[in-house]
């Protein structure tokens, strides 16, 4: 190579070792923000103490803890702080994908109807008491079926011929509205008790948090989120155009239906669990294509992780500002991420939008 | 033979908007594809590509059938520039160049998809652009990055739909000119749809013109751009020029409006 080709060459290098060096960072942020939540509360925890208690059971010989730390961090707040963590990266990787896939800078779990039809799904549960399964995970499973459906839905729309991403937007949009207007109707004739557990299942939140919940919808997204990476060169080439990426030679319609039916499942059992969490698969995903550019090999790591941060840190508003009173993540997100939403689109829109 | 197209036929449900379509690509070449709006000329450059399938005929792409190649394959073989391309999230131009690469690679890039991604970037001397984001350039800028887009690919065959008809008449000259460059320093070959007679006479070996949906005539700029073909095809009273023998300049006159139509 001549000189001014390695040049090129080293930049390009720089350019990938500061998107390198975003990942890491925001690993770190996210090591040190589940510290703090797991320190903060109503027993008197230091954060090295509960970087102590996590550790401890990790290597038992080497880390000291007391009963208290254990119990307080292990029991009580890791299981919510995993949960955060797990819905964090899924819902905001399915934003990421969804808006590359389709094109949109506004499509998010939410604007799909994915989370319409789980939280219709619950509402059944609640107030009619049907469902698919029955028992513990009765709401859980009927959230899971009906947040599924939406996205075959939305999946066979992009399978037929014809279907661009805007049809996808707008079917999603329109089972957006059917489905919130059956969970009213369900509302309207519900009796007083049911309807406002459905309400509060339907606004998202952590509180329902178990390891065995972390656990089912941790298993799906870390099966689901290496699949999707190893997509992202064909997300990427995707960005350019359906006719650009076919001419690559890339299956347009093979990636569009195979990242959607991923994501979908993903949210599925994320939302089935957690309820409507808004605005952390619109926002995640935009503030690392600014940090970082939409090279999707990067992007859909990074922005996992800043979902990861960003819902955790909402939780720990969300547990604090008012305590004891827990309020909802759900609220807490789409007030912190609509005005830095606002901020973002008023200061990049030129090159976003 | 690099490129055969056996009597193929495309319609969009029952419009037909290409018959009987047969032609040739032997040696390294510019064969400009010419005609009115809607004539066919993108339809036929996207069903070489088989981003369009034919409904009939058959085409041959080095001896084989691109109905059983898969898109990885033709694309090693196919490169297509669009007219235009905006992405919806901003992407760099190296970025735009290594998709290209996108056929040789599996999940990860190697050395050597950037090494290559450099070399076009300074074949195309677009280098400088390097790091900045390809919706922020010009018209005359975007077309070369798209131009090495499909260099990146080691296409043997490039498809281009109208590279020039965004641009002003420098770039217009000079996307021409970087285009035959690379077709005679490269050996490939180049099929291009192109609105200006003009720029088709002095730029290609070899033209096609098309009337709805067929080949109206084809062979050397001089002999198919004659006063007789572009009244029949255009409808439009011109006058041929021949400055030097090969390559005619076309000066249109007047619009005639035939009559039911």
């Amino acid at each position: 190579m001549t000189g001014t080709e390695g040049e090129i060459y080293e930049e390009y290098q720089k350019y990938i070792g500061r998107k390198i060096a975003f990942i890491f960072s925001s690993l770190l942020l996210l090591i040190l923000i589940v510290g703090i939540s797991a320190s903060l509360g109503s027993a008197n925890i230091t954060i090295w103490d509960a970087y102590a208690a996590i550790l401890h059971r990790f290597f038992p010989g080497h880390i000291h803890t007391s009963w208290l730390a254990d119990t307080c961090v292990w029991n009580l707040r890791l299981p919510r702080i995993m949960l955060g963590i797990v819905a964090g990266i899924g819902l905001a990787i399915a934003g990421s994908v969804m808006q590359g896939v389709l094109k949109n800078p506004l499509a998010s779990p939410y604007t799909l109807g994915i989370s319409a039809g789980a939280g219709f799904g619950a509402s059944l549960a609640i107030i009619a008491g049907a469902g698919f399964i029955g028992g513990e995970y009765l709401i859980i499973g009927n959230a899971f079926v009906f947040a599924m459906l939406c996205s075959f839905i939305i999946v066979g729309l992009a399978s037929r011929k014809g279907a661009t991403p805007e049809t996808m937007i707008l079917a999603g949009i329109a089972i957006l509205y059917i489905f919130s207007a059956s969970t009213t109707l369900l509302q309207y004739f519900g009796e007083e008790e049911a309807v406002v557990q459905s309400v509060f299942w339907m606004v998202g939140d952590l509180d329902r948090a178990s390891w065995s919940k972390v656990t089912m919808a941790g298993i799906v997204v870390a099966a689901c989120v290496p699949l999707l990476m190893m997509k992202s060169w064909d997300l990427n080439v995707l960005a350019a155009g359906d006719e650009t990426a076919q001419s690559i030679g890339v299956n347009v319609k093979y990636i569009r239906i195979f990242t959607m039916t991923l994501v979908s499942l993903m949210v599925a059992s994320i939302v089935c669990f957690t309820g409507t969490i808004g605005f952390i698969g619109l926002v995640a995903p935009h503030i690392t294509r600014i940090a970082i550019g939409g090279d999707n090999r990067f992007l859909i790591p990074a922005s996992g992780l800043m979902g990861a941060v960003f819902l955790i840190g909402a939780d720990i508003v969300a547990r604090n500002i008012m305590a004891p009173i827990i309020i909802p993540v759900g609220v807490i997100t789409a007030f912190m991420g609509g005005p830095l939403f606002l901020y973002l689109i008023m200061r990049r829109r030129r090159e976003y939008f | 033979m690099k490129l055969k197209v056996n009597n193929i036929e495309f319609r969009y449900n029952s419009t037909p908007v290409l018959e009987n379509i047969s032609m040739e690509l032997d040696r390294s070449e510019i064969l400009g594809v010419v005609g009115p709006n809607g004539a066919g000329k993108s339809t036929l450059i996207r069903c070489i590509n088989r981003i369009l399938k034919p409904q009939r005929g058959s085409i041959l792409l080095e001896g084989q059938e691109i109905k059983h190649m898969s898109m990885m394959e033709i694309a090693k073989k196919l490169g297509y520039v669009p007219q235009t391309a905006s992405h919806t999230f901003p992407a760099t131009v190296f970025d735009t160049v290594l998709m290209g690469r996108r056929p040789y690679i599996g999940w990860r890039s190697s050395k050597k998809d950037t090494k290559n991604v450099v070399e076009v970037l300074k074949l195309m001397e677009i280098d400088d652009l390097a790091m900045r984001d390809f919706n922020e350039l010009s018209g005359g800028q975007q077309q070369k990055v798209l131009i090495a887009r499909a260099l990146a690919q080691e296409a043997s065959t490039l498809l281009l739909d109208e590279p020039t008809s965004n641009l002003d008449i420098q770039h217009q000259l000079e996307v021409m000119e970087i285009i035959k460059d690379l077709v005679t320093a490269k050996g490939i070959s180049a099929i291009m749809a192109v609105h200006d007679l003009n720029l088709a006479s002095r730029y290609t070996d070899r033209v096609l013109i098309m009337k709805r949906g067929m080949i109206f005539d084809a062979g050397s700029p001089y002999d198919v751009l004659t006063p007789e073909n572009i009244m029949s095809v255009y409808n439009v009273e011109a006058e041929v020029i021949n400055r030097n023998e090969r390559r005619p300049y076309i000066v249109p006159i007047r619009s005639i409006r035939a009559k039911g139509r």
